[in-house]
């Protein structure tokens, strides 16, 4: 009951840092944070998945309110998780800094005295050797095999093996550095996303992009100034499988802009890098191109219109609006790639590519509720006050007149969706990666022992492996032949 | 393909051979001279299925034109070849030919889901699987499931043993096994031995799907159960390490920190609804 400190604040302090920094916390705060990231993985999360967390909160509300309140549904940025690894954090601070410095004056010093009883060590032998020569030979052989050696006047203390505790440090000390990094990139960084057409242009600034977030500390200013054209967009697909197999996009760049453009190449797994931005290809779809004209034959809009893909060969959702008609106008549409028809599916499509495209439209005629100030998906139309005026299949090139205006389908466009992603903290969080690995091996393999030589009348050895390494034995196996001959 | 299919069940059969022939071993016979024969053929099974495992994942990366870790299918077979590998290894360097049972039975039932609810033709990749910290990143993580498992059995042997080392004596069966202490040690230095390549299968991971999807760590399922895995382990390791755990308890850490990786195998592959879940598997 020792430990039970005096009442004083500072006592109380000293005794929370030295909870805080004891073994036995660190390992509770471990498991402990392993166990607060399984529900992030059970329940959706907002920052994957946010129409998941929506469907989950129409179909049981009462039981998502009230899990919401907990956090559950952004458990990686909820206080509860935040608070066990900022704990660890501290822990790791406060354990790892202090042994740091101990190491470093340990690296220069010696070996510690011989203990008084050697007998008591884990490996123990006496050899009948001769006392005289005995700790000359051994301090030899070990110097030989680089040990440090601490001589005294009729004992030898031998230590090898320092670096496990380097590595051990440089291991712990490199989890630190991954955990900064991934602050710095949260608190730095920006990310965000934009859909283009093939033949669009993207300028980086805020206005650009149709969502993007900031660090914390993070301003507009710091966006960095290239402009890229989507030049072209390739999907390839295995005819046998309808599954893709690669997706090529040609962009011309320029960096900063008005320098000369560069015609670059962004796939999949291989970004187009700024700095500490890079710009990834995230997603692709078509965009039906339509010219619509109203009754008086004047054109009212013109133009690919972006809509989302709904299953692996790509049919696809989209809405185009026509607020500039009275009344106002708007399609829900239908996009097929490659039209094929069954009874119970009714039009869907068969194939990825555009071998067929065909566009179903349904034109609705009222009001498109765009100015009631609620946001609306740019995929979707609020139909409640419109009626139905029309439905047509359209082919390629072919025109509707659904009597207060026409349609005309005139062509197919790619659409990308382009990630950009400002990270300044990625390259310390891979520095700090590749020192843990290699902390880590270092720790792991190196083999921490002391070895003890004693004369009296007798002489005798002992060794200490730390953890119960393997191999000591046959050193002192080795050492004692030595001696002996 | 077919091919390959065939190779397959010739080994699978040999493996359910070898197995038999433990079960005789372990089990009923008291006549060592007949069991470490048998227990022998058993090894030589063992050994011949891993040449037949190779050929099999050799043959599927030549049929698909790609490294073969596309899916469940394919890192099954592939963990198969690891846990064999591994435990081929284990008979070699720490003697651990007693745990022949357990190993080819996981195996065995390792690769009978694989051949008959995995299983799909071989067919290119999707683009986001294309690259070679794909190939890196499931190589480490595959070896390092491997060893985990081997550790596993060794820790559940331990427990086993333990509970009839109290009531008594050991059984005639189990007097060949090595002792409590040796298989303590083992588990760990198992552990040990992979623990930075997990970091690493971790980190190789976290490197694709920067490349791959912008962001190196972003909590999906796949990722917070490696996490999970990671953390397990490394909570295992200290309390070996520094606060002395040992024995039944440490068995047990090992045992939780090992389903918490088979867990992410299984569930999260088959009902997860992460990026990591590809399209059939
Ligand atoms: C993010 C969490 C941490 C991880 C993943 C981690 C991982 C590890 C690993 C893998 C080892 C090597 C074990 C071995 O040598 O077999 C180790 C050792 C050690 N860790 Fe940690 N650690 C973490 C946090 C901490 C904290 C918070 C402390 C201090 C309170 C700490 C103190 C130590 C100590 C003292 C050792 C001793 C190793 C030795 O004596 O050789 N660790 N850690």
């Amino acid at each position: 009951m020792s430990d039970i400190p005096e009442l004083s604040s500072v006592g109380v302090l000293r005794w929370i840092w030295r909870q805080l920094t004891s073994m036995r916390v660190a390992l509770i705060l471990l498991l402990l944070l392993g166990v607060a990231a399984i529900p992030g993985s059970i329940f959706p999360q907002r920052t994957q998945n946010p129409m998941k967390v929506q469907e989950f909160f129409t179909q049981n509300p009462g039981l998502a309110k009230w899990m919401d309140a907990i956090k559950l549904f952004d458990v990686y940025s909820s206080p509860w998780f935040s608070a066990i690894y900022l704990l660890l954090f501290i822990s790791l601070v406060g354990c790892v800094l202090p042994r740091t410095f101990s190491h470093l004056k340990a690296v220069g010093a010696q070996p510690p005295l011989t203990p008084k009883f050697l007998d008591r060590m884990e490996f123990y032998a006496t050899v009948n050797g001769n006392p005289a020569v005995a700790l000359d030979k051994s301090e030899k052989w070990l110097k030989k095999n680089r040990f440090r050696i601490r001589r005294e006047e009729n004992s030898i203390s031998a230590e090898k093996g320092y670096l496990r505790e380097t590595g051990n440090l440089l291991f712990h000390l490199s989890l630190l550095l991954i955990l900064v990094a991934v602050g710095v990139g949260s608190l730095f960084g920006s990310k965000g996303e934009a859909i283009l057409n093939v033949g669009e242009r993207f300028i980086n600034t805020p206005t650009s992009y149709d969502t993007l977030s900031f660090g914390k500390f993070q301003s507009e200013g710091s966006l960095i100034p290239f402009s890229l054209k989507v030049t072209d967009f390739v999907a390839t697909y295995d005819p046998a499988t309808n599954a893709p197999t690669d997706y090529k996009l040609t962009v011309s760049a320029s960096n900063p802009i008005g320098s000369k453009e560069e015609t670059k190449i962004i796939k999949v797994n291989s970004p187009l890098t700024y700095a500490s931005t890079k710009i990834y290809l995230q997603a692709n779809g078509y965009s039906p191109v339509v010219a619509i004209h109203d009754k008086s034959g004047k054109l009212v809009f013109e133009g690919p219109v972006a809509f989302l893909p709904q299953d692996a060969n790509l049919t696809s959702l989209g809405a185009i609006k026509v607020p500039d008609m009275s009344p106002q106008i708007g399609f829900v549409a239908t996009f097929v790639p490659t039209a094929a028809r069954d009874s119970k599916r009714g039009a869907f499509s068969a194939y990825p590519e555009a071998l067929d495209p065909r566009l179903l439209v349904s034109v609705w005629a009222g009001n498109l509720g765009l100015d009631s100030g609620i946001p609306q998906s740019v995929y979707r139309i609020d139909t409640s006050k419109m009626t139905r005026i029309g439905l047509k299949s359209l082919g390629l090139n072919q025109t509707y007149n659904f009597g207060e205006g026409t349609i005309t389908f005139e062509g197919v466009k790619s659409w990308v969706n382009l990630q950009i992603v400002d990270d300044p903290g990625k390259m310390y969080a891979l520095l700090g990666a590749i020192l843990a690995v290699l902390g880590l091996l270092i720790s792991l393999f190196t083999r921490q022992r002391r070895i003890w030589i004693k004369i009296g009348d007798t002489v005798e050895i002992a060794g200490l492996a730390k953890n119960g390494m393997t191999g000591l034995k046959e050193e002192i196996d080795q050492l004692s032949k030595e001696l002996k001959g | 393909m077919v091919l390959v299919t065939i190779a397959f069940f010739a080994y699978a059969t040999e493996v359910a051979f070898s197995m038999k022939n433990n079960d005789d071993n372990d089990k009923t016979d008291f006549d060592f001279t007949r069991t470490t024969k048998s227990g022998r053929i058993g090894s030589i099974m063992m050994l011949l299925a891993l040449f037949f495992l190779f050929g099999g994942v050799l043959f599927r990366g030549l049929s698909a034109q790609r490294v073969p870790w596309g899916n469940m299918y394919e890192f099954s077979i592939t963990g198969a070849f690891a846990v064999t590998g591994a435990y081929i290894f284990g008979v070699i360097r720490y003697r651990l030919r007693w745990l022949g049972l357990p190993i080819s039975f996981a195996v065995l039932l390792t690769l009978g889901t694989a051949v008959t609810v995995l299983y799909r033709p071989s067919a290119p990749l999707v683009p986001a699987l294309k690259s070679t910290w794909l190939a890196i990143h499931v190589s480490a993580a595959i070896v390092s499931g491997g060893v985990f498992l081997l550790a596993n059995a060794v820790a559940g042997t331990y427990l086993i043993l333990d509970n009839i080392e109290k009531k008594g004596p050991r059984p005639t069966w189990a007097l060949r096994l090595p002792t409590l202490e040796a298989l303590d040690q083992l588990s760990y230095r198992l552990v040990a031995f992979v623990f930075p390549l997990w970091t690493f299968a971790v980190i190789a991971g976290a490197i694709w799907a920067e490349s791959a999807w912008g962001r190196y760590w972003g909590w999906d399922p796949k990722e917070t159960w490696a996490f999970i895995t990671w953390v397990a382990y490394a909570a295992y390791l200290h309390a070996r390490v520094t606060i002395g755990w040992r024995g039944r308890r440490a068995a047990w850490l090992c045992l939780f920190a090992g389903s918490t990786f088979l867990f992410n195998y299984v569930y999260v592959n088959i009902w997860g609804t992460g990026r990591h879940t590809y399209s059939g598997l």
